[in-house]
């Protein structure tokens, strides 16, 4: 979202879902939709069938493929080479939106001359796209207005992502496709509430509404709206500097809500270390798991379905969660074991509910959900910004060209490569992502019976990588990297590139994440999950 | 625009069909292979009217509205039609109501209600195949109740555009089937169940809501998908506290009725044996149960030694971006306004 904010002035999905049916052209980079957004991907194809032109830029042969007049396979993590060299072309042949350029974005200049380096056969030789298609490629973006782009994790999880964001936020301002009904630039959110959690502000440099924590008059408002003082106005840590400081003894206690480490995040083996040197650790879960057992107290927490609150989706629709049945045990609701700490410590917070807290308070103190209130969402939710009682919500951003930050900004940018690549001993390019029936660390999917699709995890690899190494397909291979190894059965499809490897973190036993890098975005600290380099071994 | 249906008077906007106007007007015309999604047909022929001023009997799912227009559906030969047409249905299949899933929700029952018909008057024919489908986890085909309106192949072509489902065979031995006519467990079908929700009848059932209720002792909550960030409106069937089975709101942005796997059958990890049911707190490496005043004091004097000992930014804390909002902005408020860090995150990243 960093990458967004930077060029925008605001990290979202500009445009809706609704749209995508009605789309004229749109490009999915780095996006396995019908496997990660199923339902995204049911517009996307409906809109193919009424017409609509699909590119698809992926590593992978996915599924989407089927439905692509173009497709670009591109090396992976060359993101950023394959969308200048598009721009590239775009600016040399003369086919850009000057009125839109001119009009509402700055620093034109600097993008030209960083993209005219990036000449179709420049730009061919690092993502391995034929320089042709590139052409086609930006010749179609440029006949057809508007167009829409897609990504999700393909695109944001390298140690490039905020530059792979910028550089799909450019294309998009050079070619005048925001402020638009089925253009705009479109992250789709992994999660059903990662939209929410960073709009509530649970990311270390800003309050709910994006009001920024070292802005005085945002504390001012915050410490007025919780009768408090001296609200801290330094930025906090990120997730991989808070890990570090568990061994590092910077971090002593830690509070871990709902969230996997142990599996998710990447270089297991590391990870579990620094759990391990945790002086002092808290979980609130609905199971056990592998991060549980490192905690010194665990708080039963009330599941989805057992209390009464708000998602907020991709498309920034803040949607209604209803209760249903009481949590088992003495379970509790999350909201309410962070209010009796707070009491402890001598607070007493007002909020007794989900409702309570955002009408009273969530909908008061961020702006563009001021309007949305429980009563308006008992239906359809209503998507920010909404800021007044009377506001119908809004279905795109950025309208007539006017960004949050009044003009959009080029942040040009160079390619650089993942930081771990493929050499001599580990001569293959390790990918993970996610497979349709099974979500995450399976805490939920696991015990809801979709292993009856897919019970083990795999290796994905090419037909000629199987064949030259002599693996069958479901034959138990070694995948190792620098960090760990795991044996697991080849699963050997046309889906995947000569050269590459591709896994999930779905389950603990073969999980990608025991081979997973921990380099990351320098800004966004987002893990290369996309890309490191593995050796497969036949057995 | 006004037409009239019966003697009475109905507004209808243009573009509607007759059936469309008529059932916003309250009034019943028994029809099967219509729905809003899967858009026109015309092919069961149940759904027909008498139109003043138009010859023989007018498909009324086929047939726009007009202003002034005059309707007719119960004249003796409307349900002639429409008799014959339900009478050689059910006798062409094993259409038997005791223990079928879709008791109380099925299209094809209610028209034989209505039309008042016990039995068929044909000899029954009722067994074309030794079973149903039931290769597949979550979504089983039993043929012999398929009525061949066609709304499972539209819809998985056109509107989750899988392209799994088709017709094989002709006429009266006209068949629904999986890719090449593969069993369904072994063909290209994603489980999406969006079959089942568009059957009209007890065909395509969910596994996992076989033998769970009857439809009418459930009662619909809607809320939204847990998984992946679309947002799905689900609606939730309830018996007591058990979901029996899940299905997308037909009107609910942005999924208008789909869903994926997950989102339809992923629900029931909530009734897990295994869930965290007390506090826990770890002693000489176990956990022992522990009482909510136990722990939180526990919690609230390591946090606050930590606190004094080290500074306010030695302690961190991650949230979920998988539980609702007011659980993330209560527990960015604790650490913010009681703990006074911004060492607060979560894994927008990943």
């Amino acid at each position: 979202m960093a990458g967004l904010a930077a060029s925008f002035g605001s990290g979202a999905m500009t445009n809706s879902f609704g749209e995508f049916a009605k789309a004229k052209l749109m490009l999915c980079i780095g996006t396995n939709m019908t496997e990660a957004h199923p339902v995204a991907s049911y517009y996307v194809k409906q809109a193919v069938k009424n017409g609509m032109t699909l590119i698809v830029a992926d590593p992978r042969k996915q599924r989407l493929v089927k439905y692509a007049e173009l497709f670009a396979q591109l090396k992976v993590g060359t993101d950023v080479a394959f969308l200048n060299g598009l721009m590239n072309v775009l600016i040399t042949e003369d086919l850009y939106d000057k009125e839109f350029v001119e009009k509402n974005c700055s620093d034109f200049d600097k993008l030209k001359e960083t993209v005219l380096k990036y000449t179709p056969e420049y730009a061919a030789k690092i993502c391995g796209v034929e320089p042709e298609i590139i052409r086609k490629i930006a010749r179609k973006m440029a006949s057809v207005k508007p167009g829409a782009v897609c990504y999700t994790l393909g695109i944001t999880e390298h140690t490039c992502g905020k530059n792979n964001v910028m550089s799909v936020a450019n294309l998009q301002m050079l070619l005048g496709n925001l402020g638009v009904e089925c253009g705009g630039v479109n992250p789709l959110r992994g999660q059903n509430n990662v939209q929410g959690a960073c709009d509530m502000g649970a990311l270390p440099n800003v309050f709910p509404g994006y009001q920024k924590v070292v802005d005085p008059a945002a504390r001012e408002k915050f410490e007025k709206a919780w009768g408090v003082t001296g609200l801290p106005d330094k930025n906090g840590l990120m997730i991989p500097d808070m890990m570090a400081g568990l061994a590092s003894k910077k971090v002593r206690a830690f509070w871990i809500f709902g969230e996997n480490l142990a599996n998710s995040e990447p270089d297991i083996r590391h990870v579990e270390h620094e759990l391990e040197s945790a002086e002092f650790i808290v979980v609130n879960d609905i199971f056990p798991n592998e991060t549980t057992k490192f905690a010194d107290v665990i708080f039963p927490a009330a599941a989805w379905c057992e209390d009464e609150g708000t998602f907020t989706s991709s498309e920034r629709r803040v949607n209604r969660v209803r209760k249903i049945k009481d949590a088992p045990g003495e379970a509790k609701p999350n909201w309410w074991v962070f209010q009796q700490v707070a009491k402890a410590f001598g607070q007493e917070w007002p909020s007794n509910s989900g409702p309570e807290i955002w009408d009273n308070e969530v909908s008061k103190l961020a702006p563009a959900l001021g309007g949305i209130k429980y009563v308006r969402i008992e239906k359809d939710g209503l998507q920010w910004p909404c800021p007044t009682a009377e506001h119908p919500g809004t279905t795109f951003l950025h309208k007539e060209g006017k960004f949050t930050h009044g003009k959009g900004i080029f942040k040009a940018v160079e390619w650089t490569p993942p930081a771990e690549v493929e050499d001599a001993e580990y001569p293959f390019v390790l990918s993970t992502g996610r497979r349709l029936s099974q979500y995450h660390t399976r805490t939920q999917t696991g015990r809801a019976g979709m292993d009856a699709i897919y019970k083990r995890e795999t290796a994905d690899m090419s037909p000629a990588d199987a064949e030259r190494l002599g693996i069958k397909n479901g034959e138990i291979v070694l995948v190792k990297s620098r960090r760990g190894e795991v044996r697991v059965p080849a699963r050997v499809t046309e889906e995947v590139p000569k050269g590459m490897v591709w896994m999930t973190f779905h389950f603990r036993e073969g999980n990608a994440n025991w081979l997973t890098n921990t380099a990351y975005d320098p800004e966004t600290r987002t893990a290369e999950y996309k890309a490191c380099a593995v050796n497969v071994v036949k057995l | 625009m006004k037409l009239i249906i019966n003697g009475k008077e109905i507004v209808a906007q243009p573009g509607m069909t007759v059936l469309e106007a008529a059932k916003a007007g309250g009034i019943y015309i028994p029809s099967l292979c219509y729905h809003p999604r899967t858009g026109q047909a015309g092919k069961c022929r149940v759904c027909v009217v008498e139109v003043e001023g138009m010859r023989g009997l007018q498909v009324s799912c086929n047939l726009k509205v007009q202003d002034g227009m005059s309707v007719k559906t119960k004249t003796p030969q409307v349900l002639a039609a429409q008799k014959l047409v339900v009478d050689l249905l059910l006798a062409t299949g094993k259409h038997d109501c005791i223990a079928c899933e879709s008791n109380g929700k099925c299209e094809l029952q209610d028209a034989a209600y209505y039309l008042g018909i016990e039995r068929a008057p044909f000899k029954y024919d009722d067994i074309h195949y030794a079973e149903g489908d039931k290769s597949a986890p979550f979504v089983r085909l039993d043929k012999d109740k398929c009525i061949s309106c066609g709304r499972c192949v539209v819809a998985c072509n056109n509107q989750v555009v899988n392209e799994v489902l088709d017709f094989a065979q002709r006429g009266y031995r006209t068949e629904i089937v999986c890719d090449d006519d593969k069993p369904m467990g072994d063909s290209s079908c994603v489980q999406c169940g969006e079959c089942s929700q568009v059957c009209p009848v007890g065909a395509i059932v969910d596994v996992k809501s076989v033998g769970k209720a009857r439809s009418w002792e459930t009662k619909v909550v809607r809320t939204t998908c847990p998984y992946c960030g679309v947002g799905c409106q689900l609606d939730l069937h309830m018996k007591g506290d058990q979901i029996v089975q899940v299905t997308g709101t037909e009107e609910g942005s942005p999924n208008k009725g789909k869903l994926c796997v997950k989102g339809r059958y992923g629900y029931d990890f909530i009734y897990a044996e295994d869930r965290l049911t007390h506090p826990l707190i770890k002693e000489n490496g176990e956990f022992r149960k522990a009482s909510w005043d136990e722990a939180i004091n526990l919690v609230a004097s390591k946090f606050k030694e930590a606190i004094d000992k080290y500074g306010p930014d030695s302690v961190a804390g991650v949230s979920c971006a998988r539980s609702i909002n007011e659980d993330s902005y209560n527990m960015q408020k604790l650490f913010r306004g009681v703990f006074k860090t911004n060492n607060i995150d979560h894994c927008a990243r990943t």
